[in-house]
């Protein structure tokens, strides 16, 4: 591993995103104007209060993880990943730098989403806005992860678009923003334990509802960050120096 | 390289190739499309599975990492990033292999893209494309160069110059590997491997295949040398 390696992995794909502004302002604005749709769609504040931060969790995740899955097949389709992997660059290098340049992009996204909501859409929150905003790149690195793992099973952007329903839908169902977990049949509620996003949502409505850092909030960033590194580690493993 | 054999797609692509190249000298890799020059070229670099044999490079296997900063490699099919400017994609490449910053304005004057150096990458032509990706191969000043058809595209102009570029380089040292699928661009080389349907059919100076099939240009040379072949087996 190589620490200017992977500051220039990352200040490349931040350049990457400046090139393309329309990437950038959906990035950006897609997740604030939901909130809006979503602030006058319940038009109560208290049920905004609830479900608006649940929302929070899940938006980076969704977006981060398409993003990342179509960025990084791009590199193994285009060729640059074989280039990079003539190179002296390990492997950790480049996760490290997608994670780097994606964590940053969430913070601002999330940062947006987030200053909307606490001013103009009035969201009510009892714990800090800090551990919210924690609990939200947290939440879009695992997206972000999880992306860079289900590309290396993925040989056409077609299929790579296609994986958001088929890993992503499932746990926004599962994860207890629809329905609670308790009031799901058994078999359900036990796949909902194992799926990460359970846990992101979870944390989330701990900062909404709690004003003071609880034992279930630390255990559920954990959490996150465990599945965030285990799914790297499989991505790593994706990675191949030779191919046939 | 001793041995090599390679299976793509279930079928075996190279069949026990063996061949030695000397340092400071160009090699044209030369064949029809098909017949296993990206393969080989792949092994070389290490980036192809192989299914047996041995490929030195520089006195290492191939693909080793301590080869990684003293082979350049340019793919057929440009691996550069499309949404960068020229210059960009250079300086990440250098980045990635330690290469000094100077190198990256060395090499776009080297491939005469200066004029096109913040240009994004996606706007450039094709030619200017191979070129980009020629010039990321030539960073960090590597002692083995292996290019695969990097003047595919090219206007007759500027494939001499880039075949004067090689020469400058071997001159200065560095070995080349260039494939092609241009008989004219053969004459060129130092040395020739023919290459058809996985299997090397002549390995020599382009001077002495001319010599030995007594043909007058290499396209002559070469359907000779498959006559050959193909009355051996028979």
């Amino acid at each position: 591993m190589n620490v200017s390696i992977t500051l220039a992995t990352t200040r490349r794909i931040l350049a990457q995103l400046r090139h393309d502004h329309r990437t950038l302002g959906m990035l950006i604005g897609v997740p604030a104007l939901l909130m809006v749709l979503l602030r006058y769609v319940f038009d109560r504040p208290g049920l905004f209060d609830r479900v608006g931060p649940l929302l929070i969790a899940v938006f980076p995740f969704v977006i981060m993880f398409i993003v990342t899955s179509v960025g990084t097949l791009r590199e193994r389709t285009g060729g640059t990943l074989e280039r990079l992997m003539t190179t002296p660059m390990a492997k950790l290098d480049l996760l490290l730098g997608y994670a780097l340049a994606f964590g940053l992009l969430a913070l601002v996204q999330v940062g947006v989403v987030l200053a909307i909501s606490l001013t103009w859409l009035g969201l009510d929150l009892h714990g800090s806005a800090w551990s919210l905003l924690l609990v939200a790149v947290l939440d879009a690195l695992l997206g972000m992860a999880l992306g860079l793992l289900a590309s290396a099973f993925a040989r056409t952007e077609f299929q790579a678009v296609q994986f958001m329903p088929a890993f992503v839908l499932p746990q926004v169902l599962l994860c207890g923003l629809l329905m609670p977990r308790a009031q799901m049949a058994s078999w359900l509620e036990a796949v909902s334990d194992v799926l990460p996003l359970t846990y992101a949502v979870e944390a989330m409505r701990e900062v909404s509802a709690r004003s003071e850092v609880t034992g279930t909030l630390l255990r559920d960033m954990l959490v996150i960050a465990g599945c965030t590194v285990l799914a790297l580690v499989l991505g790593a493993a994706t990675l191949r120096r030779r191919t046939p | 390289m001793q041995g090599l054999r390679v299976v793509r797609g279930g079928r075996e692509v190279l069949h026990d190739l063996a061949f030695e190249v000397p340092r400071g000298t160009i090699v044209g890799l030369l064949g029809p499309s098909g017949c296993g020059k990206t393969t080989l070229i792949r092994a070389l670099v290490g980036v192809q599975v192989v299914r047996s044999g041995t490929v030195t490079v520089l006195g290492e296997p191939a693909g080793a990492p301590g080869l990684r900063r003293r082979v350049g490699y340019a793919t057929q099919k440009p691996a550069v990033y499309g949404d960068l400017s020229v210059a960009e994609n250079l300086r990440y490449f250098a980045a990635m292999l330690g290469a000094p910053r100077s190198d990256v304005a060395r090499v776009i004057d080297e491939v005469g893209l200066g004029r096109h150096r913040d240009q994004v990458v996606a706007t450039l032509s094709g030619g200017q494309l191979s070129r980009v990706n020629l010039a990321a191969a030539l960073l960090g000043g590597p002692e083995l160069l292996v290019l695969d058809e990097p003047t595919v595209g090219l206007d007759p102009v500027l494939r001499q110059e880039l075949w004067e570029l090689f020469r400058e380089l071997a001159a200065g040292g560095a070995t080349l590997v260039v494939s092609s699928h241009v008989m004219d661009e053969a004459g060129r080389t130092d040395r020739l491997l023919l290459m058809r349907e996985g299997l090397i059919l002549a390995d020599g100076t382009p001077e002495a295949l001319r010599a030995r099939t007594g043909a007058r240009d290499l396209e002559e040379a070469f359907l000779q040398l498959i006559t050959e072949q193909s009355g051996s087996a028979a």
